[in-house]
């Protein structure tokens, strides 16, 4: 008995470290950005570090994780969803293995490696075929604007929306799985075709969990770091307001890749780096709760249906 | 009839365009897996495997200090989190179904989106500055909070996937509790977390972000625990950024060897998975 | 009229104009598997039109993937296999030109469990069918669906409530909603698969007296695995065990004297 007694203790100990390191890790990140937490820092455009001249605003980095991450999801989700669908309703089963876990591999591969690739290999093709003809048929639109020259808000977006689809479409698939079959087959009985029965019987009971899978999709690109240092251009201040697809940008999680190694540790540098992790916390913790309690709905209700 | 004949058309036109999705998600991979191939294997030679970087600037050295210190962080992380992970796990499992169980649950689940360089920013105040330099140590703890929640989740589903009838009749035997989970729930369990670890492994073997701030990364070997030490995700991003032709194609080819890491472990969670299902 | 009753035979739409026969569906020699697992043995009859034909046999008996054979809803199932002849009015509809489509639209089905789609509304579950057929207009969806719902006996319930969703009903207002869904495409053969082994007596017993007011316009084939109701109100009845029909014949007949053995120990509740 004493046994047992100790050893749920030990386990009870260990499993609230979760919570403590939590609880720590937003209390450290409160104190230390403090004295730089103010409404002009969340407000403002201007970021200079130079001693003296000292301005911190995150603005155009929060425009920036907004814009990058918009791009994600609006080029990402739609491939995602046309995979989830395709895996789960239409598939033969020899294709549905394999593919899937090629989708799977997408997820393995680290994030400065997606970097690299983006850098050296994608950004070309992304200014071939996307930010040339864009440029020179539709350059007079303000977002098409500027040379393109591949490191830029743009090819960002794109990298990321290419890092979401491994998440977004293996959530919609479960979702999609969650779809009881008796809806599909009241579809099928009323004369219905293969995609009308998607559409009838599936998707519309998986709405808000597709949702659910869309916001986490959000989630995961508005934390993704490296791959988006490396190609978003590194712009400061008030260059980064993302006014052109084509220009260079920052986003709150690149900055602090990019700068936190040079900032001396005691100065006020520092601390508005801090604060902008911060920033970057909240945000992806709104995202992704609201991500969760969607999908939860999804897979947990049956609509009403006789049981 | 025109609208059935329109019907089929949208018919055909969904499945082509959900294939095209699933076709075109392949691309990148393929590409990534090509380039990193391609660019990757003409930098491996016995210097690159053995020796460190040489001055910059200057062609020739290698990756093997950074090789170093991924392994070195790997079984650091591995020794933290890996008890913690899986303990947490035993207690959600066993004696997590109340609201202190639920709360767990719910800090695992934030901990476990949280973006990784704000950990990195975490462990930079209350370990790195503390202790007065970068370390090895700041950064296997760094890992290891991003470790914890993934081994945790697993090593809880794999438990639960245990029978109760298997509790139930062990403890009817007269064994103790804390005897029966050990010996006969977590063993019955052991692949699953096994599993669930090299997962988690996969995953952090391929972090940078919170490195930048908790090693900082180095031209040397390991050199102490209160020192900088490199890493090869380190090495990757800074080689990328230096403007020189030799810096980019070791910088591949160190992405080859990460991209063989990582996929090691994969595939390793993969076949035991596979092996777990044989058996029964 | 929705729309010619007709089956697509090759690229054209043929108008069949062939005098009513008394046999509506001809089953010859009509074999299904899961895979391997053989579940129809060489199944041949004839369902006779505007008649309530009852299915009864023990569970597994294949009654299921019977009927459901007779709407080609058995090949939905990855590695299901059919083989043999169903005639809908004397043409084959597992012919290689025939787009099952279209026989589901001419044959309905209702399932076990109610099976409303829950994000829509009464009216729209109704309309459903309708809407994949390019009937837009929203007086004749309405005088449709008013018409299927009248019967299906569920019009009086909720005329004033079309606009709620399919799913808030009860059990056996869920159900006949569904056959409304399925009469509003107008078929001429309406599939149940245990219709009212989920509901309570009351809605079961509702049910059952709108299946027989039903036969005037539809020739209806009903699963079920109570025999007291397969012989209140099926005019015909099938006795299935093991995959093969082993008796069919009038209801009075097969209750009061059948001919297999087999038969009579089923229905003396031997087994079962």
């Amino acid at each position: 008995m004493l046994g047992d007694k100790i050893f749920k203790y030990a386990t009870t100990f260990v499993a609230a470290l979760s919570i403590l390191i939590l609880t720590f890790m937003v209390l450290e990140l409160f104190r230390n950005s403090m004295p730089v937490l103010s409404l002009k820092f969340i407000f403002g455009v201007n970021w200079n570090p130079v001693v003296g001249m000292e301005e911190y605003g995150v603005l155009p980095y929060m425009l920036g994780t907004l814009v990058t991450s918009a791009i994600a999801v609006a080029v990402g989700v739609p491939i995602s969803l046309g995979i989830a669908i395709y895996l789960s309703e239409m598939a033969p089963d020899f294709v549905r293995k394999p593919l899937s876990y090629i989708i799977e591999l997408l997820a393995a591969v680290p994030s400065v490696i997606y970097g690299l690739w983006g850098m050296f290999v994608f950004r070309f093709w992304v200014i071939e075929f996307i930010e040339e003809p864009l440029s020179k048929y539709l350059g007079f639109i303000p977002i098409f604007q500027g040379q393109p020259f591949g490191l830029d808000i743009l090819t960002s977006g794109l990298v990321l929306a290419v890092m979401i689809i491994p998440t977004v479409s293996s959530v919609s698939r479960e979702v999609l799985m969650a779809v009881p079959n008796t809806l599909r087959e009241a579809a099928y009985s009323i004369g219905a075709t293969k995609w009308e029965a998607i559409r009838l019987g599936v998707l519309s009971y998986a709405k808000s969990g597709i949702f659910g899978a869309i916001i986490l999709g959000l989630g995961r690109a508005v934390g993704e770091t490296m791959a988006v240092s490396m190609v978003i251009g590194n712009a400061i201040g008030e260059a980064a307001i993302p006014t052109s697809l084509f220009k260079a940008g920052q986003t709150l999680a690149s900055l602090i890749a990019n700068e936190f190694n040079e900032a001396d540790p005691i100065s006020l540098h520092a601390k508005a780096l801090i604060g902008v992790g911060l920033i970057l916390f909240l945000l992806a913790l709104v995202v992704n709760l609201v991500a969760q309690i969607m999908i939860w709905r999804t897979i947990k209700t049956r609509g009403g249906l006789v049981e | 009839m025109r609208n059935y004949k329109i019907r089929k058309f949208k018919d055909k036109i969904a499945y082509l365009a959900c294939l095209f999705c699933a076709l075109i998600a392949t691309l990148p991979l393929i590409s990534i897996l090509l380039e990193v191939i391609k660019n990757g294997f003409p930098a491996l030679n016995i210097d690159f495997f053995t020796k460190p970087p040489g001055a910059v600037g200057e062609p020739g050295g290698g990756i093997a200090n950074a090789i170093q210190g991924t392994l070195i962080l790997l079984g650091l992380t591995s020794l933290i989190g890996v008890p913690i992970g899986v303990l947490s796990g035993i207690f959600l499992a066993e004696f997590g179904d109340n609201n202190f169980g639920r709360l767990v649950r719910l800090s695992n689940n934030i901990l476990a989106q949280f973006p990784s360089i704000v950990i990195g920013i975490f462990v930079y105040l209350v370990v790195v500055i503390p202790l007065g330099s970068f370390s090895p140590l700041a950064g296997a703890i760094s890992l290891s909070i991003i470790m914890i929640p993934i081994v945790t989740r697993t090593t809880e589903e794999a438990l639960k996937l245990v029978p109760n009838t298997l509790r139930e009749a062990s403890m009817a035997l007269g064994v103790s509790r804390w005897r029966t989970i050990i010996s006969i729930v977590l063993v019955s369990a052991k692949d699953g977390v096994v599993t669930g670890t090299l997962l988690s492994i996969a995953r952090i073997v391929g972090e940078t972000a919170p490195l930048i701030m908790t090693i900082l990364g180095s031209q040397w070997f390991f050199s102490g625990l209160n020192a900088p030490m490199d890493s090869l995700t380190l090495r990757i991003w800074r080689l990328a950024l230096q403007p020189y032709e030799y810096a980019h194609q070791q910088g591949w080819g160190a992405a080859l060897v990460l991209i063989l890491l990582v996929l090691f472990f994969n595939v390793s969670a993969r076949v035991l998975t596979r092996s777990k299902y044989r058996r029964v | 009229m929705i729309g010619k009753k007709s089956v697509s035979v090759g690229r054209e739409i043929e108008e069949i104009d062939r005098p009513k026969g008394i046999y509506k569906l001809e089953i010859e020699n009509l074999n299904a598997w899961f895979g391997t697992k053989h579940v129809l043995k060489d199944i041949s009859m004839k369902i006779r039109a505007n008649a309530v034909t009852a299915i009864i046999g023990p569970s597994g008996c294949g009654k299921s993937t019977f009927i459901r054979c007779l709407n080609r809803m058995h090949e939905l199932v990855p590695s299901a296999r059919v083989e043999g002849k169903v005639l809908l009015d004397g043409v084959n509809i597992y012919s290689k030109e025939i787009d099952p489509v279209l026989v589901r639209r001419r044959i309905g089905m209702v399932f076990q469990k109610p099976n409303p789609f829950p994000m829509m509304s009464i009216f729209d579950n109704v309309a459903a069918g309708l809407k994949l057929n390019g009937i837009r207009d929203k007086k004749r969806l309405y005088e449709i669906v008013k018409r299927s719902l009248e019967q299906a006996w569920l019009w009086d319930e909720v005329k004033n409530d079309l606009d709620k969703s399919g799913a808030s009903l009860s059990g056996g207002q869920q159900q006949r909603l569904c056959i409304a869904r399925a009469l509003a495409v107008e078929p001429e053969v309406l599939l149940l698969d245990e219709p009212t082994s989920a509901l309570d007596p009351i809605a079961a017993s509702k049910i059952e007296q709108l299946i027989v007011s039903l036969k005037k316009n539809y020739t209806i084939v009903q699963v079920t695995h109570n025999m007291q109701q397969a012989a209140r109100i099926s005019d015909y009845t099938a006795f299935m065990y093991l995959g093969k029909l082993i008796e069919y014949d009038e209801t009075s007949k097969i209750f009061s004297n059948p001919r297999e053995e087999l038969t009579e120990n089923y229905i003396a509740g031997r087994f079962g």
